[in-house]
């Protein structure tokens, strides 16, 4: 059976008189990269935190290996759980340090007992190459530990996919390359993973496929190679030229 | 003869502030995450028990069983009446703290899967506790004043046994009020410096305090 991991259904979603998303469609194959962009405000942010419901959507359904995860009686909780989400600006629990950050799912969610779940969070810490920190708070991290350690947290839970939500866009730019070094190691490792960036380096370099979004639908999508190359819309090449202009698009 | 009373002070003290934690913890929670019916009520609540003087809850407490032939004990009285006017403004403190904490730390706490009662004391009880001790321990001082009025039901406070002396000695009167008073400012004194202790000691590290930076240069 060749189902989808994830898939996306014609998702609406409206905030007032605005309509922010405006039926957006796409599916993800296990162990796939698919890097979201498009113009601020135009509804990248709902859209991830649709799929795990955060928000939940007005309208359209989502399914993670065919358990739809709209429904009204599904385990929401539990499918949490399997969906890793990485925020922006890392959010990691103020009051615990690096190592409790990454054990607390397991315990409190997972039920995982104590050392096991120790043993796991600081196994996880070093695959961030943060096993020296794991007694530190957050305030005593840079942000680029932070988003490393926040990317543990989610690592921890064995997510079926991580959702991340412009991880590298609250960093000072030195700080941007230690994080996207690790995502793109989780890439190569198998991990699936959706991400809104705009780091074009990191999508040329794993993405499977980029998906343009603007005003609330995907206007295109396709792999990178081809978006970058050969668009078939003018707006995704005026917007990709523009990115590429502003946060380069070099390597790191 | 005063030091002994005094030790029911601090016991009713004791008493109505754990009452008043807890009851002031729930209806902060009700209030920020309760929903639409829940939190319109811990709102109601809330104005209630701080509109009513003490005073006047303390002797409905006190004098409302007894038209049904019940009893309540004195200081069973004193610490729901009391404990009770104290939840309204705990959680008054409480949910100012609740609610300075970023809506990212209760996302991040239900994206990992945490339901709402799991993440609430998990995560945000946790850190706004911890940011409640400056109200906290204003409010503690103001309790602490607050347990004489258990004098009016007949609890054998401080105020009541200083009161007790002056009708056997006259003379002794001031010198007994003055005795109260000290004992007040030494009671308060030693709580609010061992609330300054559990500050210091749940301060999370790394965080910047107003006014103070760790590494000592402004
Ligand atoms: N909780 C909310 N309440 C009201 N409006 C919102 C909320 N979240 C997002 N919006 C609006 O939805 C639109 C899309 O936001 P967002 O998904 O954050 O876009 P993006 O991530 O692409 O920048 C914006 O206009 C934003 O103001
Ligand atoms: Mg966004």
């Amino acid at each position: 059976m060749n189902m989808p991991l994830l898939k996306v259904e014609d998702i609406h979603k409206r905030y007032g008189n605005e309509e922010v998303l405006r039926g957006v469609s796409f599916e993800v194959n296990r162990g796939e990269t698919k890097v979201f962009i498009g113009p601020s405000g135009t509804g990248k942010s709902t859209l991830l935190r649709c799929v795990n419901q955060l928000t939940p959507p007005d309208k359209g359904q989502v399914f993670l290996e065919g358990t739809e995860v709209t429904h009204h009686k599904s385990d929401i909780n539990r499918l949490r759980a399997s969906i890793g989400f990485v925020f922006q600006d890392f959010n990691l629990f103020a009051h615990l340090t690096a190592m409790q950050n990454v054990s607390i799912g397991p315990t409190k969610v997972t039920r995982m007992h104590k050392e096991q779940a120790q043993a796991r969070a600081l196994a996880e810490l070093e695959r961030v190459g943060l096993g020296d920190k794991a007694n530190a708070y957050p305030a005593q991290l840079s942000g680029g530990q932070q988003q490393r350690v926040s990317i543990a947290r989610a690592l921890a839970m064995d997510p079926k996919l991580i959702l991340f939500d412009e991880p590298t866009s609250a960093l000072d730019p030195e700080l941007i390359g230690e994080v996207l070094e690790v995502m793109i190691e989780l890439a190569r490792e198998g991990m699936t993973m959706l991400c809104v960036t705009h780091e074009m380096g990191f999508a040329r370099s794993v993405a499977n496929e980029i998906i343009f979004m603007e005003h609330g639908v995907i206007v295109e999508q396709g792999p990178p190679q081809q978006m970058f190359t050969n668009p078939k819309h003018q707006r995704t090449g005026e917007f990709l030229r523009k990115i590429s202009e502003l946060y380069g698009e070099t390597e790191r | 003869m005063l030091l002994k009373a005094a030790l029911l002070n601090v016991e009713l003290l004791l008493s109505l502030l754990a009452v008043g934690f807890v009851v002031g913890t729930i209806v902060a929670v009700l209030q920020v995450y309760g929903g639409r019916v829940l939190g319109v009520l811990a709102f109601v609540f809330e104005w209630v028990f701080r509109s009513i003087p003490p005073l006047v809850l303390l002797f409905l407490v006190y004098f409302g069983p007894e038209r049904f032939g019940l009893s309540i004990s004195r200081f069973l009285s004193a610490t729901i009446a009391l404990g009770l006017c104290s939840s309204g403004y705990q959680s008054q403190i409480f949910r100012g703290a609740i609610q300075s904490i970023s809506s990212g730390q209760m996302m991040a706490a239900r994206a990992l899967g945490m339901s709402r009662t799991r993440a609430i004391a998990s995560v945000i009880l946790p850190q706004a506790l911890r940011l409640s001790i400056p109200g906290w321990s204003n409010e503690f001082s103001g309790v602490m004043k607050d347990t004489t009025l258990a004098y009016v039901v007949g609890y054998n406070e401080l105020l009541r046994s200083a009161r007790a002396i002056m009708d056997r000695h006259y003379d002794a009167a001031m010198l007994s009020f003055l005795t109260v008073a000290i004992i007040f400012l030494v009671l308060t004194y030693t709580g609010n410096r061992a609330l300054g202790w559990l500050e210091e000691r749940t301060r999370i590290p790394g965080l910047q305090v107003a006014g103070w930076s760790e590494e000592g240069h402004s």
